[in-house]
Parts: C-alpha cells; sequence; structure tokens
C-alpha cells in the first residue's frame, strides 16, 4: 500500500505569502478560493501527492501554519468534538497527552 | 514506515499570549518574513538539543523586538544594538546558559557596529544570528548599512551611492578577520536547499555554544517583502538573483574543531581581591562594634539639590551608602545636566527595606534644598506630609507648603563657624537623620571618614553632623 503523507495547514495561521507553494517540489499547495479570518487567501493542499519532504514547513514563516505528517495511517484514531466524526488524531510535542484532529487541527482532548 | 510529525517546535510557546488580540498562534510579522524561517529553525534546533531551559534569547530593537512573544525559553529584550552587551553579561555571570543574540542589520550592523565587534573580539561564548534584510524593517524602510548600491529606500530614494553613503557592510567577512571567533558563516533563506544550509548552520553554532568552545556568528540573508516592496516570491528571488551577488553565502571561519572548551569560572576566584585592590568593601565589613537596630518598613525617597560645589552629590552618596551599611535597599543617582553649570545639581536618593525598581524620584518625601533656586524648582514636587529641609541661611523665603513639615537649617552659616562651608552638607545629614531616626550616631561617626576620605574633613564632618543634629532639637 502505499504510504500517505499529508500537510496540515492551519487556515487562520496562514498569512498567504504563498512561500510554501512556490517551494514545494512536487507542486500540490496551491492558494484557495476563499479568505481566512484575516483576510489572507491562505495556502491549501491539493488532497494528494504529498511525499512528507518537509520543504513547506522549513520555508514557512509562521509557527503554527504548516503540520506535516509522514504516513497518516500509522495515526491513532479517535472521535473529534468538532468534526463529529471518527478521524485521525496526531499528538502535539508539548504535552504528549494533547492530541489534534488531522482534519481540522483543533484539539481532539479537552 | 514510522509515522513522523514535522510541527510546531517545542521551544515555541502553545499560545503566545503576551502578543494579545484576537490571533494567538500566528507571529506580529508580515507574511514572507524571514525572522519567522529563522525563529522556527531557532526553535527547532533549541528543542532538539534539549537546552529550552538553558538557553536565554536576547532579542534587539526592529521588527524581532518582540521575539519573546514566541520563544518560550528565558528572554532579555535589549537597547538598540547593544544585544551583545547584554549577552556578555548574561552568560559571564550564568556559565552554564546557552545566550543568543538575535539581530538585525540596522540593530547590528549601524548603531551596534561597535557592539558586536567588541564582543566578537572578546570572544565572548555567545552565538549571534544576523538577520540581513538589507532594510530597516520596523521603521518604514529606511537605508541600512547592509543595503545595496543603487537600492532604494526611503532615506536613498534615488538609490544608495558610494559617494554619499559608502559601501554596503560585509558582516560576516569583518568578523571572520578577528582572531577570536570559532565560526563565522553566511547563508540564505532562499530555495529549500540553501534553507537547509541554514538551519545546518543555526544548529552548528548552538552545538559549538554547548561545547563552549567559543564565539560563532550566522549572516542570515532574509526576506523583507514589506521594506523591499516586492511579493514574498520575488522577494526570496531577488535575494538569490541580486543580494546574494554582493553578499556570498559560504564559511567565512570555521576553527570548531581546532579549539578546546573555555571553561569559565563563575565566581570568579578573583572577586574579592578585586574588591581589596580597588578598595569597595562595604562599609559593613570595615564599621566595627555598633549594633544596628532592626530593619524597618519604609520608603524614603530623598531629592538633594543646590549648587555644584554645595557637596550635594557627596550629601546623597554618603547617606545612601550609610543607609545601605544599616541593611537597607538603597539607590543614588547624580543629575549632571547642563545645569551642573550656574544652575542646580542635584541627585535623588531613594531608601528601602524593599527592592527598588527604578532609582527615578518625581516626587521626594525628603526635599534637602541648598540654595534657593533649587527649592523652588522641587518645592512643589513634594509629597504631602514629606519634608523640607532648606538653608535658612541663604534661602530668604521659607517655602510656603502647609501639608509638609518645614525645617529652615542654617547650613552653610553654621558649617562656616565650625571652620569651612564645605561641610555645609553634612550639617543638613546630621538633620536629616535626626528628623528620620533610624541611622546609629556610632555607625555615622566611623562610616563618615571611610566614605569622605580626605583627613582634613574628618573632623569637621563629625562636628558638621552633631550640628546638624542639634539644629533640628532647637528648631
Ligand atoms: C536608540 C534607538 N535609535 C533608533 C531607534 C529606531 N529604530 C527602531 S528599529 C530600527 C531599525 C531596525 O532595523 P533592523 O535592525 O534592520 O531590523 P528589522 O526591523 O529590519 O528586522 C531603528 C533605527 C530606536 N528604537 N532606538
Ligand atoms: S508559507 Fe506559511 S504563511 Fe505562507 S502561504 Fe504557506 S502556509 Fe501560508
Ligand atoms: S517589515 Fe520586513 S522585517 Fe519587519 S516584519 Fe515586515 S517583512 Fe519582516
Amino acid at each position: 500500500m502505499a504510504i500517505i503523507n499529508r500537510v496540515l495547514i492551519h487556515v487562520d495561521d496562514c498569512k498567504g505569502c504563498g512561500l510554501c507553494i512556490d517551494a514545494c517540489p512536487v507542486n500540490v499547495l496551491d492558494f484557495s478560493d476563499g479568505l481566512n479570518s484575516m483576510g489572507y487567501r491562505p495556502a491549501h493542499y491539493i488532497g494528494e501527492g504529498c511525499t512528507g519532504c518537509g520543504t513547506c514547513f522549513y520555508t514557512c514563516p509562521e509557527p503554527r501554519a504548516i503540520t506535516v505528517v509522514r504516513n497518516v495511517e500509522g495515526l491513532a484514531k479517535d472521535h473529534c468534538p468538532h468534526c463529529n466524526a471518527t478521524v485521525k488524531v496526531f499528538p502535539g510535542n508539548r504535552d504528549e497527552s494533547k492530541t489534534f484532529c488531522v482534519e481540522c487541527l483543533k484539539p481532539v482532548n479537552k | 514506515m514510522k509515522t513522523t510529525i514535522l510541527q510546531k517546535p517545542a521551544s515555541f510557546y502553545d499560545e503566545f499570549t503576551q502578543k494579545g488580540g484576537a490571533q494567538l498562534a500566528n507571529t506580529h510579522y508580515c507574511p514572507g518574513c524571514g525572522h519567522g524561517i529563522l525563529h522556527k529553525l531557532i526553535a527547532e534546533a533549541v528543542s532538539d538539543f534539549g537546552i529550552q531551559d538553558k538557553t536565554v534569547l536576547i532579542s534587539p530593537v526592529g521588527c524581532s523586538v518582540f521575539a519573546y512573544y514566541y520563544f518560550d525559553v528565558g528572554n532579555i529584550q535589549a537597547a538598540h544594538g547593544r544585544a551583545p552587551a547584554v549577552a556578555t553579561g548574561y552568560k559571564r555571570s550564568n556559565p552554564e546558559s546557552i545566550v543568543i543574540s538575535y539581530q538585525g542589520d540596522g540593530d547590528l550592523a549601524a548603531i551596534g557596529a561597535n557592539e558586536i565587534l567588541q564582543a566578537a573580539n572578546r570572544g565572548e561564548q555567545m552565538t549571534v544570528f544576523f538577520v540581513n534584510n538589507a532594510i530597516y524593517g520596523m521603521t518604514g524602510g529606511q537605508m541600512a548599512p547592509t543595503t545595496l548600491i543603487g537600492q532604494k529606500s526611503t532615506t536613498t530614494p534615488r538609490g544608495r551611492t558610494m559617494q554619499n553613503e559608502g559601501y554596503p557592510l560585509r558582516m560576516a567577512e569583518i568578523i571572520a578577520t578577528l582572531e577570536a571567533p570559532v565560526y563565522v558563516e553566511r547563508v540564505m533563506m532562499t530555495d529549500p536547499k540553501n534553507i537547509a544550509r541554514t538551519r545546518k548552520a543555526v544548529r552548528k553554532a548552538l552545538k559549538i555554544q554547548m561545547e563552549k568552545k567559543g564565539f560563532s556568528f550566522v549572516e542570515v540573508l532574509s526576506g523583507c517583502p514589506t521594506g523591499l516592496k516586492m511579493t514574498p516570491v520575488n522577494t526570496k528571488n531577488w535575494i538569490t538573483d541580486v543580494l546574494s551577488k554582493y553578499f556570498e553565502p559560504g564559511v567565512k571561519k570555521d576553527e570548531s574543531e581546532d579549539r578546546e572548551p573555555i571553561i569559565t569560572l563563575h565566581p570568579d576566584p578573583h572577586f574579592e581581591e578585586y574588591h581589596e585592590l580597588l578598595d569597595i568593601r562595604s562599609l559593613s565589613d570595615k564599621v566595627k562594634g555598633v549594633k544596628l537596630s532592626a530593619v524597618k518598613e519604609m520608603v524614603d525617597e530623598i531629592k538633594i539639590a543646590g549648587f555644584g560645589g554645595q557637596g550635594v552629590l557627596s550629601l546623597g552618596y554618603a547617606l545612601a551608602n550609610i543607609a545601605m551599611g544599616h541593611n537597607y535597599k538603597v539607590s543614588w543617582l547624580p543629575s549632571y545636566g547642563p545645569e551642573m553649570r550656574g544652575g542646580t545639581a542635584n541627585c535623588s536618593v531613594k531608601i528601602s527595606d524593599k527592592r527598588i525598581s527604578s532609582p527615578m524620584i518625581d516626587n521626594p518625601t525628603v526635599l534637602v534644598a541648598m540654595n534657593k533656586p533649587s527649592l523652588q524648582k522641587f518645592v512643589d514636587d513634594v509629597q504631602p506630609g514629606g519634608v523640607i529641609l532648606y538653608d535658612s541661611g541663604l534661602i530668604d523665603e521659607a517655602p510656603k507648603r502647609n501639608d509638609v513639615t518645614v525645617i529652615g537649617i542654617p547650613a552653610t552659616a553654621e558649617a562656616d563657624k565650625l571652620g569651612s562651608t564645605k561641610a555645609a552638607n553634612m550639617v543638613m545629614l546630621g538633620a536629616y537623620a535626626k528628623i528620620r531616626g533610624y541611622l546609629s550616631n556610632d555607625y555615622v561617626k566611623q562610616a563618615l571618614p571611610l566614605i569622605i576620605k580626605n583627613k582634613s574633613f574628618h573632623k569637621l564632618n563629625e562636628d558638621a553632623f552633631k550640628r546638624g543634629m542639634e539644629l533640628v532639637k532647637n528648631s
């Protein structure tokens, strides 16, 4: 089975600078159609093809705008209260007991 | 395959609460600003190396003035260009810490150019990250020392010229000519390959400090889309195509393999000797056999003012030292303004049982006025319930305040009778001591000759102090 990697973009932390879109070696990032709450046009993942290289993560000036998960299949599942669905979740790095929803990036546990 | 996650480094706060406002997870930087990229690389290295608890980041003046919003490490924000001096002080007194001086090109190469040269030349054990974005970002795009010839800025609207502004300064090359620095490299945050090089340089520079090998300096060519008036992507391309042609990336110096660790001893084993040599032992080491009463709760803010030459500053200095000898916290702030000539000289003395955060005094609890202009200048500032001591021999008009205690002491005339008008200040000191009542006379007697060392004044000062006390009794 092909390894599935994902680039997660925190829409409201993105300032739409476009550096990640320019840097992505496989061109899987693009600008969104809509605007975010700051009025910027955020980047978004076209949905497939991410190699998990991390280039966009290191190009992005914002601390939390981009998260890259290599091999999403390896993540645990949990119920996300925001999406109201069972989803893949990833652990934070300041407090491992805090996990975040891969779909909406919000904290899953209270 | 293992699952790995690249996410916000743990050395950043969860939320940037000090920033305030609604957006607590993103920075105050403009879209595409290089500061954010470098912050991320530094935060990642600090977390990966496990040095978060001992890292102190000195943020500069410039757009990165608020770096402390983001880094969950020790933070100090320094005056413009002074980060290397602050870093020096912190590192020398905490040799086990990891100290980062983070500076922009206006900060480091203009106002702070001498500061960085001296710190580099002393080989201070610190890591310097120098953000060269070829412009002053924060203040709105003025010319920086790194602005290129021909480059337009708000202060070089036709472009920088050699004749008018000189050549752009290549700081990495300049630092690399010095003997002491261990590692100097210039990198650029442009394409993925060069960002990876930047990441490597950041880590190497921190490692060198962790190994106690000395001073390292990383110059980072960085985008300021706002100051350069270009899109972020065009800024990045401009760095590659133009800026990096003048500021060539590369290792300018690397002796990291050859250097031995430098172990700094703290505290300095010769510390006590210096005190002896400079004769700056505290009074309490020298004054013998005096039993002091317990420190009482108080904040006394004393403003002492008069003509230059009336001993105003030495009165404050003596008082502060004596109070310190009585185990109070003190500050002494002389004012050497233009008023030294002709007008008034003054000093501020704070005495408290608690630590003093600022030596400034706006509203004194005690005003000692040695002449008329000084009295007029400060009379209205005295706190209600405070005390005004004025030289009633020189000032013909008593201060008109009925909410304070006003005491006239003919200090100059009395000192003259005792032998010299120069001791007028000690008459005032005696008067103060009498009013406040917390200073030991025996202590003052022993301390005064230690503070005002000129032998011909020893007896005179002692007499003058006593006279001051009596004058309060009699008034
Ligand atoms: C003593 C002093 N002088 C001048 C200023 C005004 N000032 C604020 S930031 C700045 C220049 C900052 O430029 P740079 O170091 O390149 O940082 P950037 O904003 O580009 O990151 C100046 C001159 C100040 N704050 N303090
Ligand atoms: S680099 Fe970061 S801030 Fe810029 S567009 Fe991409 S995600 Fe947004
Ligand atoms: S003005 Fe320039 S250096 Fe300052 S935050 Fe904006 S892009 Fe960054």
